[in-house]
């Protein structure tokens, strides 16, 4: 199992490595635009958010987008690209249980959400001055967003039947959720109906936990936002384990 | 001994509710070369997928060397190697990468299985070719990539979907010489082709597929004995006579030098040429129009031959 569960992570590293011009070095050039834009020269104008520069208060937030964003394009692609071409079927026939498939192909995520996310931290520490307030709380938070949207990725492309299905939830789902969840400013800017509507937003509370990480400042308690995400988890992780054992689109 | 592979009541139903299998039983011994025929939307690829995962059944049983597959789904896994009709690999992987990591799949550690792959790459003819991309690959060069992967765990039982289409008759040929040896070697076969010429000449016991049923399980042999009547070409080094009597077969002329000759079971070839040759036709090559297998799958299935 353990031979099983490596060779398809080795295998998702390789897959993205070899093309890191399309799938590492792009966010680090958006990332810097980001910053250099949103929070060099838009940034004076705005002033301080929560008693940070708004410079360095964006920049936990912008470094969460790419590793959710990156998470999630890492699995659903690999995984839509293995069922179109059918090489899903190499593991399919294999005796693979499918838990390993599934941590495998969310290892693979979470790998590529750390590659990324590193590569766009060193940019940003190169260019802009900053310190961490707490390295384990940024590297919990990491890891519990990064095996979250790497798992609705992975369930993503168990229903895409074409490559349009693949980027709708991106698009439609992802990217509000990701700019509504305090991404560039702190809820409590909001007004309070909003306020409140922002607590359903899963990414809210990642965002909140990254930034106390880096910044030492957050609008919720941290054991708060650490149970909703292994609440996620947890479920997401049942509903694509169900939905691969039942070959939802794969063996039916 | 248990069966290499024993099928019992296998029903499958689509979600679009056709029914591509009705039931069906089948039983293939130990080390048998098993040859599974239907027309295409019989259900043989159906029934391969079914045993190998890809696919889930409706209902019935099936058990793999004594494994049942609804208890032991993993050890029977091991047990079966497949190659599919369709190519199921990802074309931008190198091709010794595919077989290692379908050895990883298999729980085999990447120095065990690099050695097992030089051994089948080069016994199909591809170790040359070992760090292209499978893309860069031609047609019959894909397909012994796939059945290289198929034997990478050395299984006991490898199912081939129909494994020579589009491959060219001399690597044709030199598949049906590998496939021969490893059947020899102890391995059991079982084959969906086409080429019915193919099933002929290479497998002991055969079953056809019609309809999602099993209409016939038995020996090749037994099956071909059934042959009622063969159709045979006749050339003549001279030109054919204008009239030529004949009793007991049926006899057609093709040209000045050819005659198309229906034979009965009953009827021996040598009484035909003599008969012809009392009548002026001296016969120089005689050929079979059609394969005996193709006749009878025709007429089993209720088609036009």
């Amino acid at each position: 199992m353990w031979i099983a569960y490596k060779t398809i992570v080795v295998k998702e590293i390789l897959r993205f490595s070899r093309i890191w011009v399309r799938t590492v070095f792009p966010p680090i050039i958006t990332t810097s635009l980001y910053l250099l834009i949103f929070g060099g020269l838009m940034g004076e104008r705005i002033g301080d958010m929560q008693g940070v520069d708004y410079l360095h208060y964006i920049i936990p937030g912008v470094i969460l987008m790419t590793i959710i964003t990156n998470s999630y394009a890492s699995t659903v692609a690999s995984f839509f690209l293995a069922k179109f071409n059918h090489s899903v079927e190499e593991l399919l026939v294999a005796p693979v249980p499918y838990w390993i498939i599934l941590l495998g192909y969310v290892s693979g995520g979470v790998a590529r959400g750390f590659a990324v996310g590193l590569g766009v931290f060193i940019a940003v520490w190169f260019f802009i001055d900053f310190k961490i307030d707490n390295i384990f709380i940024i590297l919990i938070t990491f890891l519990l967003t990064s095996i979250l949207f790497s798992l609705a990725g992975f369930i993503n492309a168990i229903f895409a039947q074409s490559f349009d299905d693949i980027s709708i939830v991106p698009t439609f789902i992802l990217m509000p959720m990701t700019y509504l969840g305090g991404m560039f400013y702190s809820v409590e800017i909001l007004p309070q109906f909003w306020q409140d509507i922002s607590k359903f937003n899963p990414i809210y509370y990642m965002v909140d936990s990254f930034r106390l990480g880096f910044l030492g400042v957050s609008t919720s308690e941290f054991w708060v936002s650490i149970l909703v995400l292994l609440s996620m988890i947890t479920i997401l992780a049942i509903f694509a384990f169900y939905l691969l054992k039942k070959g939802v689109n794969i063996k039916t | 001994m248990s069966a290499a592979l024993f099928i019992q009541g296998l029903k499958k139903t689509y979600a679009n509710q056709l029914e591509a299998l009705k039931g069906i039983n089948l039983r293939v011994e130990q080390g048998d070369f098993f040859a599974l025929l239907g027309s295409n939307g019989a259900g043989k690829t159906t029934v391969i997928g079914i045993i190998c995962g890809l696919l889930n059944k409706t209902s019935g049983n099936i058990e793999v060397l004594g494994f049942n597959q609804n208890s032991h789904a993993n050890q029977v896994k091991k047990l079966i190697g497949l190659m599919p009709q369709e190519f199921n690999f990802n074309p931008f992987e190198p091709i010794e990468e595919i077989l290692i990591n379908q050895a990883g799949y298999y729980g085999i550690a990447k120095s065990k299985a690099r050695i097992q792959a030089e051994l089948l790459l080069k016994e199909v003819g591809l170790w040359d070719k070992r760090f292209d991309i499978a893309k860069s690959l031609s047609g019959g060069m894909k397909r012994r990539l796939m059945l290289a992967r198929a034997l990478i765990h050395q299984p006991k039982i490898l199912i081939l979907d129909e494994p020579t289409a589009g491959v060219d008759i001399e690597i044709r040929r030199s598949m049906w010489h590998f496939l021969g040896k490893l059947n020899r070697q102890g391995m059991t076969i079982i084959l969906t082709t086409h080429y019915l010429e193919e099933a002929e000449s290479l497998c002991r016991n055969i079953a056809i597929l019609n309809k999602g049923e099993v209409i016939k399980q038995t020996s090749m042999k037994a099956l071909l004995s059934q042959v009622d009547q063969q159709v045979l070409i006749l050339e003549s080094s001279t030109k054919l006579p204008q009239t030529i009597v004949t009793d007991n077969f049926k006899c057609e002329r093709l040209d000045d030098y050819s005659l198309q000759v229906t034979l009965g079971s009953d009827v021996n070839i040598t009484n035909v040429l003599q008969n012809l040759s009392v009548q002026g036709v001296s016969v120089e090559h005689v050929r079979s129009t059609q394969n005996r297998l193709e006749t009878l799958f025709l007429c089993l299935t209720n088609k036009e031959i």
